[in-house]
């Protein structure tokens, strides 16, 4: 029942990856406009690969913990091979039960990511 | 208000997460008690039928009593009477029915309309949509900083190019009360019409209508112990003349050829269609029951939970209220933050104790931008609470605390 494991709790207040990429290949920014939400996502990409990866982002412990672990998880991964990260993929990140009206949270970094992946021509 | 209030809302014996349910999100929607469950069943069991139509004598019990609530209503706001009452599904749509019915004919390029920045999104983006379909100004009324109306400030936005005045009587995120006899008075002086939204006030505390002047009153019932689906827009006569119906179909019409129609006069002109009978039934219902505590008990026992849950919170170094100083300057309804806790996380804890609190933006995006948060924690209360849920949601607050490893205890 507890979602907030210490996984979760230091992801979202001692997040990876936090900063802005002065050279990325793509920025993109996505937010829950009803909760508040906010992420900004920076790619830094060489053939084919996130050599880099880095956001900076607001919103519950949920949402930010989310990202941070989804960074962690992208980095030095294929573009082709994130492009096929489903929310099941998110979900097992977190190892929480997430309920209904959480999921937006839970699945902001996966949705900024993807909106990102939708910009590499 | 006592326990044996609480026994009547049967839904306040459930259990969440193995916790007693604490209710603490009644500016959302109140909990109903079994008088209008009650009502509810026993209309569909004795007397359901279609209203306004039929001369069996089902048909004229459920008109009997649909028409019934109206004349209720009238008398619960002091309307001069029941024709100046249109049913309509929420207070969304009666404000709706304001900008559709009279705004469209009677707003001009260059007019202006004020609202304030109090304002649920429901009496806000029908008036931008409004402004930008006729070329008409949108202003803001601002807040002090202890989160009232600056009615100094509303005075200088007002001219004659005013001809709207929109506002809330009492703000869903910082329980603000707004002086609407005042700003009424001030917007005719003008010569602007004045629509008030009553939200969070009907079923709060005794509203009269006639007192304050307004040309239109907002409100829905299922914030004052009545079903979904039903809201009210009060139109002070003979304005309702001037306004067009928003909706056409059967009920609403006098006589109808191939190429055209008529339309009843009054209320029935905007109830197009078979209307929510059995919701509206039951609403009387609600009145009633409120009516039989008394609406001045009821604002008393908001204020005191306020009062209550302000001490307890205030503790706190880490929390953050926002609400007027003075008790007698909101209703009962109280927003927080934590430093260190994102609403949304403080509610899911909350949660995991039984208490029900809202976490966001309330429907209130700008008011939020104005209180420098991008979200808030909200409890509100009614003639349901007690203290002991109060109690219930400090101990949650902790929690919070505990879990987030915040210190400010």
């Amino acid at each position: 029942m507890d979602i907030y494991t210490e996984t979760i709790l230091d992801h979202y207040q001692h997040p990876h990856h936090v900063g802005e990429i002065s050279n990325s290949t793509i920025k993109v920014t996505e937010d829950n406009p009803l909760c508040g939400d906010k992420i900004s996502l920076y790619l830094e990409i060489k053939d084919g690969v996130v050599e880099n990866v880095g956001f900076v982002g607001t919103g519950c412990a949920i949402s930010q913990a989310s990202m941070s672990l989804l960074a962690d998880e992208i980095q030095g991964k294929k573009i082709s091979g994130l492009k096929k990260l489903t929310p099941a993929k998110v979900y097992d990140l977190l190892h929480v039960p997430i309920s209904p009206g959480r999921v937006k949270c839970a699945l902001l970094g996966l949705t900024t990511l993807q909106k990102a992946l939708k910009m590499i021509k | 208000m006592n326990n044996a209030i609480k026994k009547q809302f049967p839904i306040l014996k459930r259990k969440i997460n193995g916790k007693p349910l604490v209710y603490l999100d009644s500016a959302s929607t109140s909990q109903k008690p079994t008088a209008v469950l009650a009502a509810l069943q026993k209309y569909y069991t004795t007397s359901n039928a279609n209203i306004h139509r039929g001369i069996h004598t089902l048909s004229e019990e459920a008109t009997a009593k649909y028409e019934n609530t109206r004349k209720k209503v009238a008398k619960f706001i002091n309307a001069k009477t029941d024709e100046e009452i249109i049913f309509t599904k929420n207070c969304t749509e009666a404000i709706n029915c304001v900008y559709s019915s009279w705004g469209k004919m009677h707003i001009a390029e260059g007019d202006e309309i004020i609202v304030s920045a109090l304002e649920h999104h429901a009496n806000l983006v029908p008036w931008q949509e409004l402004a930008k379909e006729c070329g008409a100004i949108l202003k803001i009324i601002p807040l002090t900083a202890d989160y009232l109306l600056d009615l100094p400030a509303y005075k200088k936005i007002l001219s004659k190019k005013t001809k709207l005045v929109c506002v809330t009587a009492q703000s869903n995120v910082t329980g603000t009360i707004v002086p609407v006899k005042k700003i009424t008075a001030l917007a005719h002086a003008v010569g602007a019409k004045v629509l008030i939204d009553g939200a969070q006030i009907a079923g709060h505390s005794k509203i009269n209508v006639r007192d304050i002047d307004c040309d239109f009153f907002a409100f829905s019932a299922h914030k004052m112990l009545g079903p979904t689906g039903v809201g009210v827009l009060y139109v002070k006569q003979p304005l309702i003349d001037e306004m067009t119906p928003f909706m056409y179909g059967g009920d609403m019409v006098l006589t109808v050829q191939e190429q055209t129609a008529t339309y009843r006069a009054g209320p029935w002109k905007f109830e197009a269609g078979t209307p929510n009978i059995a919701d509206v039934i039951a609403f009387g219902t609600a009145i009633d029951y409120l009516e039989n505590i008394g609406l001045a008990a009821v604002a008393a026992h908001d204020r005191e939970l306020l009062a209550y849950a302000k001490k307890s919170f205030s503790k706190y170094s880490s929390v953050k209220l926002f609400s007027p100083a003075r008790i007698q300057d909101a209703g009962g309804v109280l927003s927080f933050t934590v430093a260190g806790a994102h609403p949304h996380d403080i509610a899911t804890i909350f949660n995991e104790k039984g208490v029900a609190i809202r976490s966001g933006l309330h429907c209130a995006e700008p008011l939020m931008g104005r209180l420098g948060v991008t979200a808030t924690a909200r409890l509100s209360f009614y003639l349901y609470n007690t203290k002991k849920d109060i109690d219930a949601a400090e101990k949650a607050l902790k929690k919070v605390l505990k879990i987030f490893k915040i210190k400010g205890a």
